[in-house]
């Protein structure tokens, strides 16, 4: 009986977790259709040159989509991580640009004879920076009770003011002339793993990234701490004699140089240099990537496909049919609309199982009597 | 610093000082509701472009209403996703920023060509208030502003009163404390965060319409700037309270003016430092200022299905 009960549960977890990708993905679409049609555009032409720029050919799969999926499947576990743990990290924009700036910083001062070495060095300043900018956040949120919602905002910014800085400034290129870092000598760039398409072996970092989260998540000690205290504070702290303070810091500062090696395999996989404008909102996207993977670190590679798949596409839309990109933003949105708010339509609704425990108010370090 | 530089000073202050006046006094109402709207940002933005088609087709009075009907939509959004779905504030807010820019970037190329010309409307001529605008110093800055700006400053007491001063503010404020204890009395707290919310779209589409028909004349993508979430950190700084509030914001408004400030004194400091200095100083200024002052008691806090 008891197994039975267990199976038809299974059943309905799997309908779900198939469902709800497809209710939000076909709703992107319709949305994207009917937006094309009011303003304008062939809708169907449009529609073949999405695909074409994302699917088309192998080449386009593996130099477009897969190459635009690698910083998203990186800015999704971060963003996966951290909700899960009960952060709402929204700053993965700002830690994948100071770590993209801190391998550059690094990369551009090496000399090529370091090689792999050096290759390795500039990842793990990506890492330790990306951590460093998020533990401005953590350390807000823990010591001073500062919603982190708002500081993440605040500090991808700042970051964005920074790398601006950074590329007008001390890392300009040597002519002084372009608002740009010097290119990453060959011998520090992240390898081709296909010849002849722009897809390198970042993507492989980043699968392995997701299944190793995975694999922590659900089989280690310190995982089930980290679901425990996202899922439930309190009792996180009084059965499972759990420091939630401690974990909360560990997974938010994961979370930063999850980020931030994302942003490092950016610049020395794809661009070379470190630019301003280097993310088109990945750390923003990859909220929508880590919703529709259900925030499972495994899943999260085919969100970050999907997601992939769209952007590389609605490039090519803009390019081929003169198509405003912007609207591929207006499809995501719709989807984490409807992907937050199903939540609470689905047959789960007020059992526990909540997505996310965000919006409760966070313990500040003292309160007084109400400000009036 | 002569004094001539100094008016200019508070000027530009008060002058950037407005959209997020606007914006912030809009968020206080749907805080004190207990809903903290991430989604404001949006709400300027869609102000932003609105205005602009609408003062280039009625003129900049009816561009400003339209702005804030705008708002007013894009929260109405919110409302149904967070309020009456009941679905996570915080990721509904970041979904309806992301709506806006996305939204407002494509529909400005679609009405404006692909381009992205600049298109220039009239903007709102400073109103000279007799006798007043000419005190020495502070006379341009207070007396001798557009429209919107006398709008915001009237807004302050305006909330203050209804908030304090009428049974409906007292529903409303207890709505953001005590969600249960207000239904008890007979208060429908989905109207109220409803009420909330929507007073927030409309004040977050003004501030979007203030920003391009009484200072920049033009649209461009993404012109908002961060003004939504610098909007969330001054209604803390000013403890949710619209006095404390207008105080912050103005705060603000200096800052981003010594940009000017430090231009006019010739200091040769890469401008990145004077656009990223009013967020480093929310950051300081939250740390400083969250502690002490207690949010509402249910702020982002999901109702029940009861209430």
């Amino acid at each position: 009986m008891n197994t039975l009960v267990n199976t038809r549960m299974n059943t309905r977890a799997t309908l779900r977790a198939i469902l709800e990708p497809l209710l939000a993905g076909v709703l992107a679409l319709l949305v994207l259709c009917g937006l094309l049609a009011v303003s304008g555009y062939p809708v169907r032409d449009s529609l073949t040159a999405l695909w074409q720029g994302a699917f088309g050919s192998w080449s386009v799969l593996a130099s477009g989509t897969l190459v635009r999926a690698t910083p998203l499947l990186f800015t999704g576990l971060a963003v996966a991580v951290a909700f899960r743990a009960g952060i709402l990290n929204i700053g993965a924009e700002g830690q994948l640009l100071i770590g993209a700036a801190a391998a550059t910083a690094v990369a551009v001062h090496l000399s090529p004879a370091f090689g792999v070495a050096g290759l390795l060095l500039a990842l793990f300043a990506g890492v330790c920076c990306g951590g460093l900018w998020a533990a401005i956040a953590a350390v807000l949120r823990l010591r001073f009770g500062v919603l982190e919602v708002i500081s993440t905002i605040m500090l991808n910014v700042i970051a964005l003011n920074i790398t601006g800085m950074l590329v007008r400034g001390p890392l300009q290129e040597p002519t002084h002339t372009f608002p740009q870092s010097a290119l990453i000598d060959q011998a520090l760039r992240l390898p081709r793993v296909i010849p002849g398409t722009r897809l390198h072996a970042g993507v492989v970092l980043a699968v392995v990234t997701a299944l190793t989260i995975a694999w922590f998540l659900r089989a280690t000690a310190s995982g089930f701490r980290l679901r425990m205290t996202g899922a439930n504070p309190p009792a996180a702290a009084s059965a499972g004699k759990i420091d939630v303070a401690r974990v909360t810091w560990l997974a938010f500062v994961a979370s930063g140089a999850i980020a931030g090696l994302g942003g490092a395999v950016e610049v020395t996989g794809v661009t070379y240099a470190l630019y301003e404008n280097l993310s088109p909102g990945y750390g923003y996207t990859a909220i929508a990537v880590a919703l529709l993977a259900r925030l499972n670190p495994a899943r999260a590679i085919g969100s970050a496909v999907i997601f992939g798949a769209l952007e590389a596409g609605a490039s090519a839309m803009q390019r081929d049919a003169q198509v405003p990109a912007g609207m591929v933003g207006v499809a995501e949105a719709c989807v984490i609309l409807v992907l937050v708010a199903s939540e609470w339509i689905g047959p789960r609704a007020g059992k526990g199982g909540r997505l996310i425990r965000g919006g409760t108010p966070r313990p500040g370090p003292t309160t007084t009597a109400p400000a009036t | 610093m002569s004094a001539h530089t100094a008016a200019d000073f508070l000027d530009a202050s008060v002058r950037n000082a407005t959209p997020l006046l606007f914006a912030a006094l809009g968020e206080t109402v749907a805080e004190r509701s207990g809903v903290i709207n991430v989604g404001v940002e949006g709400a300027i933005i869609v102000g932003c472009l609105a205005g602009l088609a609408g003062a280039t087709a009625f003129g900049p009075t009816v561009g400003l209403a339209i702005a804030g009907a705008a708002g007013l939509t894009i929260a109405a959004i919110f409302a149904v996703v967070a309020i009456a779905l009941v679905a996570d504030q915080i990721i509904t807010g970041t979904a309806i920023t992301m709506l806006g820019l996305g939204l407002t970037s494509t529909l400005y190329r679609v009405m404006y060509g692909d381009g992205g010309a600049a298109l220039r409307t009239p903007t709102l001529a400073p109103i000279g208030i007799p006798l007043l605008s000419r005190i020495p110093l502070i006379g341009g800055a207070l007396f001798d502003q557009p429209l919107p700006t006398y709008l915001a400053m009237l807004l302050v007491p305006a909330v203050w009163w209804t908030l304090y001063r009428t049974r409906f503010g007292l529903s409303l404020r207890a709505t953001g404390e005590n969600p249960a204890a207000a239904r008890a009395s007979g208060t429908s707290p989905r109207r109220m965060q409803t009420i909330g919310v929507l007073f927030g779209g409309l004040c977050g589409g003004l501030a979007g319409g203030t920003l391009v028909l009484a200072q920049v004349g033009t649209f461009a993508e993404g012109m908002s700037a961060g003004r939504g979430f610098v909007a969330i950190a001054i209604v803390a700084l000013g403890r949710w309270h619209p006095v404390g509030v207008a105080l912050a914001a103005l705060v603000f408004g200096m800052a981003s003016a010594l940009q000017f400030l430090f231009q006019a004194l010739d200091l040769k400091l890469p401008y990145q430092l004077f656009l990223a200095l009013p967020y480093a100083l929310t950051l300081v200024a939250l740390a400083f200022a969250t502690g002490r002052y207690r949010a509402p008691q249910s702020l982002g806090v999901r109702l029940t299905a009861t209430d």
